[in-house]
């Protein structure tokens, strides 16, 4: 089975950058000749993903295994950590900080949002040591 | 199948391969080979970016000649609304539309006037609701080729209607043979037009089979000509027929506010166009109704065929619409309907690898290999717009890996090591060996 694989860095210094890892696969993935359908989900799912990493724990590393099947996606990063998840998972819950919120971010949709965009999500958090957040679309 | 027809091209005897073009190819459809520029047919949407940018004037638009006009008995002139902002001091159209009748033309048909139409038709049809939104304008057809090319699965979002010219062509051929009786192949309609794009679109158009325009003029061709015949006229004949909204169409924003509906954008250049697409993408921009996209900067009136600033067009364009009425054409409710097209907009698939997802990924991966290899300066030396679309290039087939001048450097030190260290080396026969017997 082939597999192609990324690696992406996300800076947690610079907020203008946001987007870009995510936009960067868009192009690979519409190379590659997927479902339009599934690249929109692929890029929705992981662009919210990327801005969180931004908003909430400074950056981190995004990893991505392309495979005919399925796309998978980890995000990792050394945050504060998600003290509740249920409650992050609801949508309008936010806590990102204001200077974000007036570029339109933090209205409380990214979980939810990841969530509905992917065929399977999963959040492993620590508090004071960081999150990883695995996504899934299914290409098939 | 044969080439499609494309009026962006090269004039071979001018171009230094100097590789300005390539990087800024929207559809990256550009390569230097043979010290020349190569315009890759599938890839290119006539946008004339390139004719902006070359500095040896090697790229230009092919349009038609005005003597085209003469293998038809009655001449109709269908000029765009940006050719009014192409005049100094024009407080009047009639003055413009008066001139071209002295150039030859028997009659005038506003291209403005089908734009009121397209703008009422655009209305209804946004009011039944059963277009995917947002939708996006088709009346730029840089844009509509951009989205078969890049956003193939935009297509669906895009405005299933004729565009203002194609309509004028056959409304203004529809009057010219009731009027003269004539046979409507003798009747001839010439687009006077601010861009290459349009001319592509007449001869390939989109939406639908055949153009019924006869030719295509190049505004800053007929430009001498017309300001010599203005400036004869006493007094101009009545016969400009439209309103702002029509007017408007020739700067960007245009189409969108004859919408009525505040819930649209309007972007022009096509770097800010190929922005906007990508969030319409993404599910960004969900909350609109109408994107107008024109790939020129200001609008129409910042083709590469017009003669004027695109801003200070605009500007003359305001205060010629000063005084106009809103809108001077109105569909019969009965005809809205009659300016849709009959062709579905059918993704063309260029972008992919390979119709098979496993043989894609296969290359994709191999792409990736050699990418990581390249130097990614993206210095255009090997005659491809960036590192990325070498690799891709590499594992299609068309280039090698010592087209890049840094890999190809590497190669000829590593050689140049290898020889060295044979230089030192004696064969076996002449140096002195260790016993092989036991």
């Amino acid at each position: 089975m082939s597999l192609a694989t990324y690696r992406f860095e996300v800076p947690g210094d610079d907020f203008t950058r946001a987007g870009e890892a995510s936009g960067s696969l868009k192009r690979s993935l519409k190379k590659i000749g997927f479902d339009p359908d599934i690249i929109r989900r692929v890029s929705i799912a992981m662009y919210e993903a990327e801005i969180n990493m931004v908003i909430h724990a400074n950056g981190g590393v995004i990893d991505v295994e392309v495979s005919p099947q399925k796309i998978d996606i980890w995000f990792r990063d050394k945050g504060p950590g998600i003290p509740d998840i249920d409650l992050a998972m609801q949508e309008g819950y936010s806590t990102a900080p204001d200077n974000v919120r007036s570029l339109g971010f933090g209205a409380g949709m990214g979980l939810p949002n990841i969530k509905k965009y992917t065929d399977e999500m999963k959040i492993d958090t620590e508090i004071g040591v960081g999150t990883t957040v695995y996504i899934s679309v299914y290409a098939k | 199948m044969a080439k499609p027809f494309h009026s962006v091209t090269l004039d071979e005897s001018k171009c230094k391969g100097c590789i300005t073009c390539i990087s800024r190819c929207p559809t990256g459809a550009i390569r230097v080979r043979n010290g020349k520029a190569k315009i890759l047919s599938e890839l290119c949407i006539d946008c004339g970016q390139c004719i902006r940018l070359c500095p040896h004037r090697a790229k230009k638009a092919v349009f038609d000649p005005f003597e085209v006009t003469n293998n038809f008995k009655y001449k109709i002139a269908l000029p765009a609304p940006s050719l009014y902002g192409q005049i100094n001091n024009l407080n009047d159209i009639d003055y413009v539309l008066t001139a071209l009748k002295m150039m030859g033309f028997d009659d005038i048909f506003e291209v403005s006037k089908a734009a009121e139409l397209i703008s009422q038709a655009t209305r209804k049809l946004m009011s039944e609701n059963k277009l995917k939104k947002p939708i996006i304008s088709s009346a730029c057809p840089a844009v509509v080729r951009l989205i078969r090319v890049r956003f193939p699965e935009l297509c669906d979002n895009v405005l299933p209607l004729l565009s203002p010219m194609e309509t004028a062509a056959r409304m203004a051929k529809d009057e010219a043979e009731k009027s003269t009786g004539l046979d409507r192949s003798d009747i001839g309609v010439f687009f006077i037009s601010p861009c290459p794009a349009k001319v592509t679109d007449t001869k390939n158009p989109i939406g639908f089979d055949k153009s019924e325009v006869d030719g295509v003029l190049a505004i800053s061709d007929i430009y001498p000509k017309l300001i010599g015949y203005m400036n004869k006229i006493d007094e101009p004949e009545q016969l400009a027929s439209s309103g702002i909204i029509g007017v408007s169409w020739a700067g960007s924003g245009g189409e969108a506010s004859a919408l009525l509906n505040e819930k649209y954008l309007a972007a022009d250049g096509i770097d800010e166009v190929i922005k906007v697409l990508e969030e319409i993408e993404d599910d960004k921009l969900s909350d609109l109704d109408f994107i107008e996209l024109n790939a020129c900067n200001g609008g129409c009136v910042g083709g590469v065929l017009t003669v004027e600033n695109p801003y200070v067009a605009r500007t003359r364009l305001q205060r010629l619409r000063k005084y106009l009425p809103v809108s001077k054409n109105h569909l019969q409710t009965d005809d809205i309907h009659s300016l849709d097209w009959s062709d579905d907009l059918e993704p063309a698939q260029v972008m992919k690898l390979s119709d098979d997802l496993e043989t894609a990924l296969q290359m994709m991966n191999e792409i990736d290999k050699i990418y990581n290899r390249l130097p990614m300066l993206d210095c255009g030396s090997c005659g491809a717009p960036s590192c990325r679309a070498l690799a891709e290039d590499i594992v299609l087939g068309y280039a090698n890996e010592n087209d890049c001048v840094f890999q190809l450097r590497e190669h000829i030190q590593s050689l140049a090591r290898s020889i060295s260290n044979l230089e030192g080396f004696i064969p076996a026969p002449f140096r002195e060996t260790k016993n092989q017997e036991k």
